[in-house]
């Protein structure tokens, strides 16, 4: 498996208390994006998708630590490099956009300085050739008119126009993989396609692999090849798109299908998840979602299940379902 | 940049009555202090004649309106009037004594930056930490100790017991002036940086906590880097209001401590005319001072609106 660009394997994300592990918010988490790769994670608030990104970016907020596991870069542990080295992959091997533009921009720095701040940091780049390469990428997400917008704050700018600057700032160093954090969820509809045509339309042209987190499975169907479903910080399906979200066996993927609009067939009746998802201090034993689960059993709340193949390349962790194949 | 600085001539504008307001408070003021110019100005030579000639002479017979009247009328044509104590135009004195106060001023101001921003920026990165604990404990106690107390223990401790500085005065050439300042300098900025170091270590807090220092961090910036180019301006915005109020309580404090090392400022000048009853001098500073105190609030605003490109003044609705 070394051809793959990142490997997650056995993550575990929490706090720590006088030291020792005390809360564990993404449990067991692995994952692997090959170069070139669109890979997908959906799952509902709360369920690790942001955290699991941003361990990737070794960006988690303060007080939330990497407790174990494996973060492996081209072959590299993430994890057990010294910091200087993991920043000097920020940029030029990993970039990463963010949900909520506004914030993510500083707000009172020109646009076009914000992006130019990579290019002169690892191309080690003049100021005036940074700003070009700035405005080259601004025409390249589409902004038009980009010499005037360069110069333009933040606030002066549309939240899609404001997404391409974002996109255009993590794509100015040639990454090989970029981190999404719904990047579109802020936007509306209109933008929202706008800006994944952009973003998918860079990275087929530069062969950028894509990790892309959202909650709308239509936009993983748009975007991505293969995909996670993430539930209660546990992974509990994946594989390629068209196998989970085809063949869909987690019942709580079913669950996620079942309650969104499917344009194909506006008739159908949208069927909610009954329940919450379990918070952090009361997640049961066992399957997290076998409260909320039409077909859980007993043995359901006694552990949690192991992940199994269902198909080739197909994963899912749920005992009533995912026993086909074993 | 230049468009979003409009507001400066309406503000200019709007400080024309408060500085009637204020030449009109000093006036009465002064005058209701007891005691009596010419008196003061004879002293023990003074017989009941000399003092009544004196008085008709400086004018100090007529009612207080009339007088009042004719120091605005003089004021129009930019005469602040004559120093009854030494006899030349009070804005000769002034000319003399306002850049002591000023550099006095400046220099303690920059020197509090240089005292807060590194303080700060330690207790902000770690909040709780060891290191923060120190930083607010020392605020607790610079905000504790009279700004007089502190300038005369630095006096005794640095100027008296290990002759580093002197004393007191403001020397000769422009060098002297920075080693002559120090001290009183420091006084003012020691008294000022806890208010600085309380503002600019929770807004470091808050924008450390931001998203767009993710941002930076992404980007593989960090250390001295990220901290000059995505916290400290951002920091900045809010610290600049308080820094602006405090900039007036310390053109206050700057006065006393001008007493206490002897300093040529504005302070002296104030302190001494008061006690000879130089009404003009006494109407001058005052002026001075009030005035200098609407400029430092405009400055504010200029900074402001230069640190941060969301704010425009001109539409701000200003109470
Ligand atoms: N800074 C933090 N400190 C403590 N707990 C946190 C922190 N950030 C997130 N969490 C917890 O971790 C869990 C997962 O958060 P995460 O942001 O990864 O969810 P998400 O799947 O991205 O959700 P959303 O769709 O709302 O963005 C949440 O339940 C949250 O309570
Ligand atoms: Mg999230």
């Amino acid at each position: 498996m070394t051809d793959m660009l990142l490997e997650v394997e056995n993550l575990v994300i929490g706090m720590r208390r006088a030291g020792r592990p005390d809360a564990v918010i993404v449990d067991d988490v692995s994952f692997s994006v090959a170069a070139h790769e669109r890979f997908g994670i959906v799952g509902e608030s709360g369920s690790g998708k942001s955290l699991t990104l941003r361990a990737v970016a070794g960006l988690l907020p303060k007080g939330v630590e990497v407790l174990s596991g494996r973060i492996a870069y081209a072959g590299k542990s993430l994890t057990g490099m010294p910091p200087q080295e993991r920043r000097r992959l920020m940029g030029p091997e990993i970039a990463m956009i963010f949900q909520e533009p506004m914030t993510a921009l500083n707000p009172v720095i020109r646009v076009g300085e914000q992006i130019a701040e990579g290019p002169r940091r690892h191309l080690g780049l003049s100021k005036k050739a940074a700003n070009t390469v700035a405005i080259e990428m601004m025409a390249r997400t589409g902004i038009p008119d980009p010499e005037r917008r360069a110069r333009a704050y933040p606030h002066e700018l549309s939240g899609g126009l404001r997404q391409r600057i974002m996109i255009a700032m993590a794509v100015s160093c040639n990454p090989r993989l970029l981190l999404c954090d719904e990047p579109t969820t802020a936007l509306d509809v209109t933008v929202q396609h706008q800006v994944l045509k952009v973003l998918e339309g860079l990275c087929a042209d530069t062969g950028t692999a894509l990790i892309f987190v959202t909650h709308d499975l239509a936009v993983v169907n748009q975007t991505c090849t293969d995909m996670a479903v993430m539930y209660s910080g546990h992974i509990v399906e994946s594989g390629t798109v068209a196998d989970v979200l085809g063949d869909a066996r987690h019942p709580y993927t079913q669950g996620l299908l079942g309650s969104a609009p499917d344009f194909d067939r506006p008739e159908r009746r949208l069927v909610p998840i009954p329940g919450f998802p379990p918070s952090l201090t009361s997640r049961p034993a066992g399957c997290p979602f076998a409260p909320r689960c039409a077909l859980a059993v007993d043995d359901c709340s006694k552990a949690m299940p192991t992940t199994e193949l269902v198909a080739p390349g197909h994963t899912a962790a749920c005992i009533m379902t995912a026993g086909v194949l074993a | 940049m230049l468009h979003r600085l409009r507001f400066i001539p309406a503000r200019l504008i709007q400080s024309i009555p408060v500085a009637f307001g204020v030449t009109l408070i000093v006036f009465f003021m002064a005058h209701l202090l007891p005691g009596n110019a010419a008196l003061a100005l004879l002293g023990q030579r003074a017989t009941a004649e000399s003092v009544a000639a004196l008085t008709t002479q400086l004018g100090l017979d007529r009612p207080l309106p009339e007088q009042y009247l004719i120091f605005l009328a003089q004021l129009f044509q930019g005469n602040l009037g004559t120093s009854l104590t030494y006899q030349v135009p009070v804005s000769d004195l002034l000319v003399q004594a306002v850049p002591v106060t000023l550099a006095l001023l400046l220099y303690a101001l920059i020197l509090s930056l240089f005292i807060s921003i590194p303080l700060a920026a330690l207790a902000a990165f770690r909040p709780g930490g060891s290191r923060d604990l120190g930083v607010r404990g020392f605020t607790l106690v610079g905000q504790g100790m009279p700004q007089f107390w502190v300038g005369i223990m630095l006096l005794l401790i640095f100027a008296v017991r290990f002759r580093l500085f002197p004393v007191g005065g403001y020397g000769t050439t422009q060098l002297d002036h920075l080693y002559f300042l120090f001290l009183p300098a420091l006084t003012l900025a020691i008294s000022m940086s806890p208010t600085i170091i309380r503002s600019l270590r929770s807004s470091m807090i808050n924008v450390l906590e931001s998203e767009y220092v993710g941002t930076a961090k992404s980007k593989g910036s960090y250390g001295i880097s990220l901290f000059r180019g995505h916290v400290l301006r951002n920091a900045a915005i809010p610290t600049v209001s308080v820094i602006g109020v405090n900039l007036g309580f310390l053109v206050g404090g700057s006065l006393v401590i001008e007493r206490v090392f002897a300093l040529p400022g504005l302070g002296s000048l104030m302190i001494n005319s008061i006690f000879s009853r130089d009404f003009p001098t006494v109407q001058g500073v005052t002026l001075f001072v009030a005035l200098f105190v609407v400029v430092i609030g405009i400055l504010t605003d200029v900074v402001y609106t230069m640190l941060d490109p969301r704010v425009d003044m001109s539409k701000a609705v200003r109470a």
